[in-house]
């Protein structure tokens, strides 16, 4: 499980400093991206498409919440949910066969 | 937070600007997002008589210093997230003498460079306890200055634009009339106190005694939604940017019966979005204006208007006279396109030691010493006196509902390692309005990329003023003149 975390969170932050601190690296895992001026109001909605194809999540709207976006590990630790939640669906289902 | 909870502190920190030689006519800035000690700052500052001027908080060194030299500064009111930069700040702005820091941890500041410039950095809290919370005596008038708003100016220098008492309090009795605003409003307010939408929310609030929630942007759009529909909240302001993105939601998982009204300025809605909004919410009214900082605002469209001029920004505000001129001075006919003149109490004093651009903008009106407005917008207007803005005078684009300068950014660009020369425009873009779009012309061998241009232009500008775009050319298009046509680049 841990491993997976890594793995989103190191995509995550790959993701942030490319396009969003443009290629510099001093920003915290936990760091706010609001506070630290990182995304700004529509950067919020590029997080989310980036998350949505990157990972094959659907954002639900009223997910939209500074817990689940505002931070490199609120977002890793989302999406670890989001796909968590798919794999116990998916188990079930095929249980059922 | 009460009212008499914002009074008590707002007097205690008065108290406080006072004790430390702070006075009347003297300049207070607020650098700070949007929360209480933003607003109790505000109020501290007009209650002790000095002029307030409210900084965005994503602006960079260099901007916040240049606009703390420009209007002389003498206290300064921020938080201790930004310490090290005010301990830099202090060092190029001489006038300041008086930093309070919200979030410190308390105790003045006793690092070696501060004594050395005979400055005292506090801890906000800390004043908020020590000093008295009695109101302190009133020393200015109606006619002294309250605020200074810095706007982009086309020469790429912010321009502070000066508001007496006065013409700030008409203005907001003109917006609370024609919105109806009562003390049961509960508002809601996620544009920065920096932008002038923003500051007259708590402005108009605060005159009516309505509840105003302040949020600190829409960036997380369920957050608000989530705030909206647990507050109960009546009135929304909008710009077309939050408006596009809240259209994008599915709106009917909260309860937004509670909302009276929105408002939208800073750039036009849509039609499209005028029709999606009454929809999204039928039981509110949605009030289309316009204005700019220089008068606040101008127009507003009487929402039973709406189905029949879509498009326009209706009429005068109360209590304002509008009209639209020729490049000779005379009045247009229905119809034909001119530059709006503005012409009512809350036209403001001008630009801060800025006479040439004052004269410009703020020319004589009809009896002496009054002003009218020159807004280099141009417009037409209808039979029956309802406005249709036609486009700016000048270069100026307007990106998420904010004025930017091409120049201030190209100035920004042409200081970068390796650029020869730079120029901005502005780019139809669905979310933002215009987009802001670079042409950079870059040095051969340097090998200059798309990520240096825009990591250089976040360092040293607020976030809407980096553009989204980055195009790399061999040379910028020219005027016959030999001046960088932007024209050509926008076509």
């Amino acid at each position: 499980m841990a491993w997976k975390v890594m793995h989103i969170q190191e995509q995550i932050r790959y993701y942030i400093v490319e396009n969003f601190l443009f290629g510099s690296n001093g920003l915290d895992d936990k760091d706010s991206f609001l506070e630290h001026g990182v995304v700004d109001s529509t950067g919020v909605l590029e997080l989310l498409l980036f998350a949505e194809e990157t990972f094959g999540i659907t954002v639900d709207d009223q997910e939209i919440l500074p817990e689940n976006f505002d931070s490199i590990s609120n977002l890793a630790g989302y999406v670890t949910r989001k796909l968590d939640c798919f794999c116990e669906m998916d188990t079930r289902t095929l249980g059922e066969l | 937070m009460t009212y008499a909870d914002v009074e008590a502190l707002a007097n205690k920190l008065a108290n406080a600007l006072i004790a430390h030689d702070v006075g009347r006519g003297d300049r207070v800035a607020i650098y700070l997002p949007n929360c209480a000690e933003a607003v109790v700052a505000i109020f501290a500052a007009l209650k002790a008589s000095t002029i307030f001027t409210s900084i965005n908080s994503t602006t960079k060194f260099d901007k916040l210093s240049y606009i703390l030299n420009d209007c002389r500064a003498t206290a300064l009111v921020s938080h201790a997230s930004r310490r090290s930069m005010i301990g830099r700040l202090c060092a190029e702005v001489p006038s300041l003498k008086f930093v309070a820091l919200a979030g410190a941890e308390g105790g003045e500041d006793d690092s070696t460079e501060l004594i050395e410039l005979e400055r005292s950095m506090v801890s906000l809290a800390e004043v908020l306890q020590e000093f008295p919370s009695d109101r302190p005596p009133r020393m200015c008038i109606d006619i002294d200055l309250a605020a200074i708003i810095y706007t982009s100016g086309s020469t790429g220098r912010p321009k502070g634009v000066m508001c007496t008492h006065l013409n700030m309090i008409s203005a907001s009795t003109s917006i609370i009339q024609y919105l109806e605003n009562v003390p049961e409003d509960i508002i809601i307010n996620v544009l920065p106190l920096s932008f002038d939408y923003g500051l007259y929310q708590v402005l108009m609030a605060f005159q009516v005694g309505a509840t105003l929630v302040l949020e600190r942007g829409f960036a997380y759009p369920a957050a608000i939604l989530n705030r909206m529909e647990a507050e109960r909240i009546t009135g929304f302001p909008g710009v077309p940017t939050i408006f596009a993105m809240l259209l994008q939601i599915d709106l009917s998982r909260w309860d937004l019966t509670s909302l009276r009204y929105l408002t939208n300025t800073a750039a036009a809605l849509p039609v499209t979005h005028v029709q999606q909004l009454r929809e999204a919410f039928p039981q509110a009214t949605l009030y289309s204006m316009y204005g700019l900082t220089e008068c606040k605002r101008v127009s507003y469209l009487p929402p039973g208007e709406l189905d029949r001029r879509p498009g326009s920004v209706g009429v005068a505000i109360p209590n304002t006279e509008v009209w639209i001129e020729d490049e000779q001075g005379h009045r247009v006919e229905p119809g034909e396109v001119g530059e709006l003149v503005v012409r009512g109490s809350h036209v403001m004093q001008g630009y801060w030691e800025l006479p040439e651009e004052t004269a410009r903008t703020f020319r004589p009106g009809r009896y002496p010493g009054q002003r009218l407005l020159y807004t280099g917008d141009l417009f037409t207007m209808d039979e029956e006196g309802f406005l249709y803005f036609v486009s700016r005078k000048d270069d100026i684009i307007k990106s998420r509902g904010e004025k930017v300068s091409p120049k201030e950014v190209e100035d920004v660009l042409h200081r970068l390692e390796g650029v020869i020369e730079a120029t901005v425009v502005g780019v139809p873009d669905p979310l933002l309005g215009q987009a802001i779009k670079a042409y950079v012309v870059s040095k051969d061998g340097v090998g200059l990329t798309e990520k240096q241009v825009l990591r250089h232009c976040a360092t040293h500008l607020e976030d809407f003023m980096v553009p989204k775009h980055v195009e790399f050319c061999d040379s910028l298009p020219k005027t016959s003149s030999g001046k960088i046509s932007r024209m050509s680049l926008r076509a």
